[in-house]
């Protein structure tokens, strides 16, 4: 079990060089931007609500109608009328379109489309446009958004809670009872996103003459996603076609959140009776794409005295933001076979709520799902180290699913296919020196240093079961819906008549290689070099072999995608191999293939070119033998071990689960606060390594991700509803200058599940490292309690000597003249009301243009015009590299 | 993110630009490196009528030690004056400051002046400027004046300058023989704005400290030469009257509190460094 996978000859597992790199390199990528859109297209600016909550009155639009350029405006009215909202996953009357429709329920959703001869016009025209908001109450809060009184999102469903199920496994109530003690952890995920370079786009086309939709837009997939745009757009689904680009500047699960715009973007040529493109801003991309969801967790386990864990109680309270979108709430139902992470506990109930509030609503992003659940639980692995007093890595270790035990299946359902978690953790110790650093650890601490370590072990799931969200819904719900299960893969491999290799897939690769590794699989298979083999990434709806799970997510391309490429190649390979052996006279089995010919085994002058074999099939199919000789295959390819959740909702949520095992030494800096990671170790198990530099590449962008969520970035909101992270000023991904070099270590147990044994990496760090760090951090400061991200000033607090106010002063004065802010307490918005009777005279002409103030910068709520020289703001802080007009407001 | 429709007018001469602020007052914007007023146009947060753009005037692209300061003129971009010969003996604060502004690519296009006009309670180049007690030179078709550093900055954002003016060159005092010179900045991110920024001129018979992102200017006072308790009496004085705010970044009590250390550290510092 522990040996590392022979290398097999050949391109595998070899980090070749990517065939996508040279274009890229030299600027000459095909980004949807890059496309030339058809003659006559128009583009698009869409006007955003600056409101978190309000009723939509009357919307003016003639003085923008009249504005020269412009064609076209679409307000929710029209799309009401041309289209059906966008289907839900779980059976609750909420109504989800992709524009406000009589309401608007977040900061930037979208409330009219403008469409002009350019996207100048089009933003002018957006200034035209007169929206009449009635203020409603926000609430951002999930917990606050379940009490009775809060103020309802969706009046029809009555409550903000769109989902409340229950589950249990084994006998969680007698283990509670029978163990030493129950510890448990409450702990709050923030919400983040892994923001693309590229940001959206989309070029909709629609022929009256066909009643046809023509969209080509960076969509990363699920193509289950396509039945749900063709019903809102209500079109049959051969009447929606949709194109991908060659290239997109990356995804990360966030090119999912691209459908109501694809919708939104359609209508509004349909409207305008023009093609029109979107493409999508960095302000509108921070405010209104997508998020991950934010989670409130509390977690228990029943413990013995010696750490060993029996059982765990989840209670999920998940925030999906104001709209429940498809395949929303997946985040939440993703991770549910591995609820249990690396550990063998055979007793556990959840509890799993699905809450809306007044935020840009989830969807995917790397991770999906893993950094909350692993967040809880394995800070509560180092809760448990710390109320026992034990060591946190014996902790984990005394849990862990047993060597040799795999396949394993866990509590909840889901079959942990291979594996070797002792093994890697032991590794990991011995090669990432775990003792010297914490000898480091204590010479730090003896120089009065704030230094810790911190652990995370971590199954990261890949190639994810299409019917596991069906676990949202009740055992009955599911019959009456049918069983949904599967992951179809799908590739198709062909030989044209010059004997030339081309491959297809439709896995809408977002930068990360897959052409390459889809060559080196058929270069393996036909003897032939990567660089022979044509292969085509972008996806075409009407002409290519796709299903409902093609795309680009739940890390399905090595296990699921690359082992559908292999399947094909080799059942074309069959195929040529017997033509081959009519022509050499020897058995199929005989036929070797190297050098872009067929040869006998035993006599390798008895050959021929592939382009004769080729030409042969494709000129003279009458004279060969009976039989389909046709050069061109496709699979489709789905895994038996994904079946649909049984009756007591077991569900094996993901085919792949790799190990991954990191641990560090951060210091927290004793003036500032800030986090230094001094070292980062992450092994990582993820079966068979295709192509080691496309791993590592995955490993470190991941971890960059993680480092942000840990650290630096959160979508934040004020207690009104306000985004007060509008720009990159203000969400603060980090730079070079801040992303450590981690050790990465490797071990390989192939999948059994998968054609090439392989499973996915591209997400794992982002699961593990977060808490990885965030535990470091709790070791360092001796606390319980610590919160995402790791702000300094919220570290600081943990050790900043308690202020006291200046000589002279009373409290009540200090804070007149300091600040206005409850003392101690870490109020990190600040917000207030003033009347302004006269400003400097820049800040006054930023005032002029109020409504646009209002509208783009996150923090600004009303700004109302009382006279000619007085307005009133109402204004909250935190604008980034123009917060200097917030304080000039404030008060 | 497209700017509103404005007029561009590209002055070939420093009368020319005068002429154009004098013509267009406050509808008008000097547009020199760009760095911060074009995003600005592109959020539609400003909306001028007219840019004038003074990067081709060859008069005021000049910088230079002159008696005993460094004269930089507005068309001197911030690279330029952090490659200048021996700046690190020149003026040591500018040396150690110019690193942490923005970052290299945007230092490339950025002014000296334009930083200084553009006034951000956050940025380096005025706190630098305060800390020093340089000096603002306002040019226009009117008149030409000097204002002092402390003087210029009125708020955020906001300075001293009329409609009509340019900033046609700032100028940093030298080193002075028995000075030290610091600078410390806090951000969440290497070329962030400052959450707390300090920079010090030690002299033999006390210290100035000026502090950037905390109050609504950058601030300056003296400290005379005194014990360490006294010291930390007045730094904690000092950070109250700052008036710091809270925001998505630190609190005002965080950054009260790095005032007080940073500020003392960075004090230490320049006293170390007197030659």
């Amino acid at each position: 079990m522990h040996a590392v996978t022979d290398k097999p000859p050949g391109w595998l597992g070899r980090s070749v060089e990517r065939l996508e790199d040279a274009a890229l390199l030299t600027g000459a990528g095909r980004f949807v931007d890059d496309i030339a859109p058809p003659p006559g297209t128009l583009a698009a600016a869409i006007l955003r609500s600056p409101r978190a909550h309000a009723r939509i009155g009357a919307i003016a639009i003639d003085a923008a109608r009249r504005l020269p350029g412009v064609a076209a405006i679409l307000t929710g009215a029209d799309v009401a009328a041309m289209s059906a909202p966008l289907a839900a996953g779980i059976k609750a009357p909420l109504e989800c379109w992709p524009i406000a429709i009589d309401r608007a329920r977040y900061v930037g959703e979208p409330v009219a489309v403008v469409v002009a001869s350019d996207r100048y016009i089009a933003e002018d025209a957006l200034d035209l446009i007169a929206v009449s908001y009635e203020p409603l109450p926000a609430v951002v809060d999930p917990i606050a958004a379940m009490q009775p009184t809060a103020t309802l999102l969706h009046d029809k469903l009555g409550a903000n809670i769109a989902s409340d199920r229950s589950f249990c496994y084994g006998d969680p109530a007698a283990q509670f009872a029978a163990a030493a003690t129950r510890i448990a952890v409450s702990v709050r995920y923030p919400r983040n996103s892994c923001t693309p370079i590229e940001t959206y786009g989309v070029i909709a086309e629609y022929a009256a003459s066909d009643d046809a939709y023509d969209v080509t837009a960076n969509f990363m997939g699920p193509l289950s996603m396509h039945p749900v745009m063709a019903r809102a757009l209500r079109v049959p689904g051969n009447r929606l076609r949709l194109r991908t680009p060659p290239d997109s500047g990356g995804s990360f699960g966030v090119k999912q959140g691209l459908v109501p715009y694809i919708v939104l973007i359609a209508l509004a040529a349909r409207l305008a009776g023009r093609p029109v493109k979107w493409i999508e801003d960095r302000l509108e991309h921070l405010s209104a794409s997508v998020s991950a969801t934010n989670r409130v967790t509390k977690l228990a386990a029943a413990v013995d005295a010696d750490g060993r864990v029996r059982a765990l109680d989840w209670d999920q309270i998940e925030d999906v933001g104001a709209h429940l979108r498809a395949p929303e709430p997946a985040a939440l139902y993703r991770m549910h076979g591995n609820l249990t992470g690396a550990y063998d506990i055979r007793h556990v109930c959840v509890r799993n709520r699905v809450v809306l509030t007044n935020k840009t609503p989830s969807g995917l992003n790397r991770g999906f799902g893993g950094p909350q659940v692993y967040f809880a639980l394995e800070r509560l692995m180092q809760r448990i180290a710390r109320e026992l007093g034990l060591d946190p890595l014996d902790v984990i270790r005394r849990n862990l699913v047993p060597t040799g035990a795999f396949p394993y299946r866990t509590a909840t359902g889901g079959l942990l296919d291979s594996g070797d978690y002792a093994g890697a953790i032991e590794r990991a110790v011995a090669q990432g020196t775990l003792a010297e650093l914490r000898a480091r650890r204590v010479n730090a601490r003896g120089q009065g240093r704030l230094y810790g370590i911190g652990y995370a072990a971590v199954v990261e799931p890949s190639i994810s079961n299409m019917g596991y969200i069906t676990t949202v819904l009740t055992a009955q719900e599911r019959a009456r819906a049918g069983p949904k299960n599967g992951a179809f893969a799908t590739a198709t491999v062909a030989f044209d008549p010059l004997g030339c290799v081309s491959v297809q897939i439709a896995s809408t690769p977002q930068g990360q290689g897959h052409r390459t590794v889809a060559a080196q699989v058929v270069a393996d298979v036909f003897g032939l070099a990567p660089a022979d083999v044509r292969v085509l990434g972008e996806l075409d709806t009407a002409r290519d072999a796709w299903s409902i799970a093609s795309g680009n997510y739940s890390s399905r391309f090595a296990g699921a995608v690359a082992g559908a490429v292999h399947l094909a190649a080799q059942r074309l390979a069959a195929k040529l191999k017997r033509a081959a052996a009519t022509q050499l006279n020897v058995a199929p089995d005989d036929v070797v293939f190297a050098g872009a010919r067929a040869q006998a085994r035993d006599n390798r002058d008895n050959a021929m070119a592939f382009s004769r074999l080729a030409a042969a099939t494709h000129w003279s199919p009458g004279l060969m033998d009976a039989g389909d000789h046709a050069l061109r295959e496709t699979v489709f390819w789905t895994p038996p071990e994904l079946a649909a959740p049984s009756d007591a909702d077991a569900v094996n949520s993901s085919l792949c689960h790799g190990f991954i095992f990191d641990f560090c030494g951060i210091e927290i800096d004793r003036v500032t606060g800030a986090v230094r990671v001094d070292k980062y170790v992450t092994m990582h198990d993820c079966g068979r390594v295709l192509h080691p530099g496309m791993v590592a590449g995955q490993i470190t962008g991941g971890f960059a991700h993680a480092l942000g969520a840990a650290l630096y970035e959160e979508f934040a909101y004020a207690p009104d509803g306000s985004f007060l992270s509008g720009t990159f000023a203000d969400y603060l991904v980090p730079t070079a200058m801040e992303i450590p070099q981690p050790l990465m270590l490797h071990m390989e147990t192939p999948s059994p599940f998968t054609p090439l044994g392989a499973k996915g990496v591209g997400e794992g760090n982002c699961m593990s490292t977060p808490v990885c760090i965030a535990n470091a951090a709790a070791d360092a400061l001796g606390v319980d309690q610590v919160e995402l991200p790791l702000l300094p000033a919220r570290l600081a607090a943990h050790f900043h000597p308690r202020e006291e106010f200046p000589k002279g002063t009373t409290a009540a004065t200090a804070v007149a003249i300091g600040a206005r802010q409850g003392d101690g307490a870490m109020t990190l918005h600040g917000r207030g009301v003033v009347e302004i009777a006269r400003v400097p005279q820049d800040v006054w002409a930023m005032l002029l243009d109020a409504k646009t103030l209002a509208a783009i910068i996150p923090g600004a709520g009303a700004i109302e015009k009382l006279s000619e020289t007085h307005f009133r703001v109402d204004v909250t802080l935190g604008v980034g590299p123009v917060r200097g007009d917030g304080h000039a407001l404030v008060l | 993110m497209k700017p509103a429709r404005f007029d561009y007018i590209r002055a070939e001469t420093l009368a020319e630009a005068h002429a154009a602020l004098a013509a267009h007052g406050g509808e008008a914007r000097v547009l020199a490196g760009g760095q911060t007023l074009l995003p600005m146009l592109s959020m539609r947060l400003a909306r001028p009528g007219v840019l004038v753009d003074i990067m081709r005037l060859h008069e005021i692209a000049r910088y230079g030690i002159e008696r005993d300061v460094i004269r930089v003129g507005a068309g001197v971009r911030q690279a330029q004056l952090q490659k200048m010969f021996e700046l690190d003996k020149v003026q040591p604060l500018l040396a150690k400051a110019l690193p942490w502004v923005g970052h290299a690519q945007t230092r490339a296009r950025g002014t000296v002046c334009g930083s200084i006009a553009h006034a951000d309670p956050s940025a380096e180049l005025p706190l630098v400027l305060v800390a020093l007690g340089g000096e603002v030179e306002l040019s226009s078709a009117r008149h030409r004046r000097k204002v002092a550093g402390e003087e210029f900055f009125t708020g955020p954002l906001s300075t001293a300058r009329a409609d009509d003016e340019l900033v046609e060159a700032v100028t940093f005092p030298s080193r002075r023989p028995g000075y030290g010179y610091a600078f410390r900045e806090f951000a969440r991110r290497h070329g962030d704005f400052a959450i707390v920024a300090c920079a010090a001129v030690a002299r033999t018979d006390g210290a100035r400290l000026a502090i950037g992102g905390v109050g609504d200017r950058p601030v300056a006072r003296e400290f005379a030469q005194a014990d360490r308790t006294s010291l930390t009496e007045a730094l904690d004085a000092f950070s109250w009257e700052l008036d710091a705010r809270d925001d998505a970044h630190a609190s005002a009590a965080y950054r009260r509190a790095l005032v007080r250390q940073i500020g003392h550290a960075v004090i230490m510092e320049a006293e170390q460094c007197r030659v």
